[in-house]
């Protein structure tokens, strides 16, 4: 596909927004929409340059942000390292898979409580509540990777002279990546979705705080921002990994020509 | 020449068809009344066989009968469960023995000449990797394809790169498993030839798995048979290359095979 025809498509994939918004804005100065129920988008507009002026806005994205990666960090790098371990060792899977199924049959939010009264509302509980349920999407998907690896080029690397090194970097974790990837984005999509939760019950920073304060004032227009950024932040996320995905995966049937 | 002289059981000292110039008279490998048996399935029982260097071999059998099971063990992938495998003298800048799947088995996320340097691995890296690679991807007809992924070739182009990353570490020894089976006719018979014009150039012992007669008299300086487990016919092909196919010797040959196989 040509840059253009690229463009073209992006393009079209904005236009029901653009639309949706135009109308709302519309249904808004005719009065069909009340302005306590869903503030004109032009309302949220003026909402997003007047905490940007105070500097309020970045200040709560950055702690969201923060913490949503610091929770994708700890969860991401364990599930990761557990899937690679149980992927590549009969004994560690043995050892540990069972009991990892178990609790994750048990919802992460399902938690809420427990964590409340274990962390109070400080920063470990978020810390916890993102780091379990990142967890559990990329331990599976990189699990499910190592096991999907075709034994016979496994078989093939060895007959040529692989090490274990070799045959890990050259043969296993690129067979993997694909399945990786998947779990990457899935683990992006319920962190936020832990963070906003998270927030919104118990915090003093944050989008999620600053979208309850704005609750209490009866600021709807701060409340339908604060639900935009978090849709915009999730929408980058998934972009990056997309955009990382591509780069890395060239090879792939699926990504090539596109 | 009689039919009799073409049976003639095989002794230590096989002349190969071809002069093989510093390897001649050398012996690449031989079983010893070599078996394997998994569990207590015997497939392979009493294997003597012993083959010079530089010499062409064809192995033939049913499905089943155990030939693969044969070139894991010159691989080195398996262990004989009975009698012994030995080699001959390991030579300087040679890896011993590449193994040719039937499936071009080439790593999807790899490039077409970084496959090929795959069978390097342990040899060589970096510049003179991808030098050698390229050079043998020359002789097989794929230097232009360098650098494209193999998911874009066609069945025979990826076997070709597989053979050029079973031959680029010049090995002594390559076993070949059914390796044109799963291509079209016309596209195998030019694979045939390719292969027999490297071994040609590059004088390694070939041991190949066939389960087409035609194909095995076309190249091979000697056919073995084998059925239940053992050797069943033990036989020199003793035409002048370049071949025809389809001459009558060619066909004599193929006759006598088969009627080992079906007789
Ligand atoms: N790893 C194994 N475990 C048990 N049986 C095996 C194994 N490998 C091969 N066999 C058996 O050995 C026999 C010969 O197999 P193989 O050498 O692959 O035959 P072929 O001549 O078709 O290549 C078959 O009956 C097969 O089922
Ligand atoms: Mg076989």
């Amino acid at each position: 596909m040509s840059f253009s025809t690229r463009l073209h498509n992006n393009a079209i994939g904005w236009l029901l927004p653009a639309l949706v918004i135009a109308g709302w804005e519309v249904a808004s100065r005719a009065g069909v929409m009340p302005a306590n129920v869903l503030p004109a988008p032009s309302a949220v507009a003026e909402a997003f340059w007047r905490l940007t002026l105070s500097g309020e806005l970045i200040r709560n994205i950055g702690v969201s942000t923060a913490r949503a990666l610091a929770g994708f960090a700890v969860g991401g790098s364990i599930g990761f390292a557990l899937g690679l371990a149980n992927g590549l060792s009969t004994l560690s899977r043995g050892l540990t898979d069972t009991t990892l199924q178990m609790i994750r049959n048990i919802p992460h939010l399902a938690l809420i409580p427990l964590v409340i009264l274990w962390f109070g509302i400080d920063e470990e509980a978020k810390l916890f509540l993102v780091a379990l349920g990142v967890f559990f999407p990329i331990y599976v998907n990189t699990l499910l990777g190592i096991q999907s690896v075709d034994p016979q080029l496994v078989e093939m690397g060895r007959v040529y002279g692989m090490d274990r090194r070799a045959l890990f970097f050259r043969v296993i974790l690129p067979g993997a990546l694909p399945a990786i990837f998947v779990g990457l984005r899935y683990a992006l999509g319920i962190m936020w979705l832990t963070l906003i939760v998270a927030e919104t019950i118990s915090a003093s920073s944050g989008l999620g705080y600053m979208a309850m304060q704005a609750r209490e004032f009866l600021l709807i227009d701060v409340v339908v921002l604060s639900i935009l950024i978090y849709a915009l932040l999730g929408k980058l996320a998934d972009s990056l990994a997309r955009l990382l995905e591509r780069l890395s995966l060239g090879w792939h049937p699926a990504f090539q020509n596109g | 020449m009689t039919a009799a002289s073409l049976t003639a059981a095989r002794s230590f000292v096989a002349t190969p068809v071809r002069p093989i110039g510093s390897v001649e008279g050398q012996r690449a490998f031989a079983f010893r009344q070599a078996g394997k048996r998994f569990g207590d399935k015997t497939v392979l029982d009493g294997i003597d066989l012993d083959v010079p260097a530089g010499q062409f071999l064809a192995v033939i059998g049913k499905s089943g009968c155990g030939k693969s099971t044969l070139l894991r063990l010159l691989a080195g992938l398996d262990r004989p469960t009975s009698g012994s495998l030995t080699f001959g003298v390991a030579e300087e800048g040679h890896s011993r023995t590449r193994f040719m799947f039937q499936e071009p088995r080439l790593l999807p996320w790899a490039s077409v000449v970084k496959n090929v340097e795959v069978g390097l691995t342990g040899i060589a890296s970096g510049a003179e990797a991808r030098q050698c690679a390229l050079d043998i991807l020359g002789e097989v007809g794929l230097a232009d394809r360098a650098d494209e992924w193999p998911s874009v070739l066609s069945g025979g182009q990826k076997q070709r790169v597989a053979l050029a990353r079973a031959l680029v570490g010049h090995p002594q020894i390559l076993a070949l498993d059914e390796p044109l089976g799963a291509l079209d006719a016309l596209t195998r018979i030019e694979m045939q030839q390719l292969l027999e014009r490297i071994w040609i150039a590059q004088k390694f012992t070939a041991v190949l798995v066939t389960h087409d007669v035609a194909e095995a008299v076309a190249l091979a300086d000697r056919v073995v048979v084998i059925s239940e487990g053992r050797i069943a016919l033990d036989l020199d092909v003793p035409v002048e290359r370049p071949r025809r196919r389809g001459s009558v010797e060619l066909a004599r040959l193929e006759g006598k095979i088969l009627d080992r196989l079906f007789g």
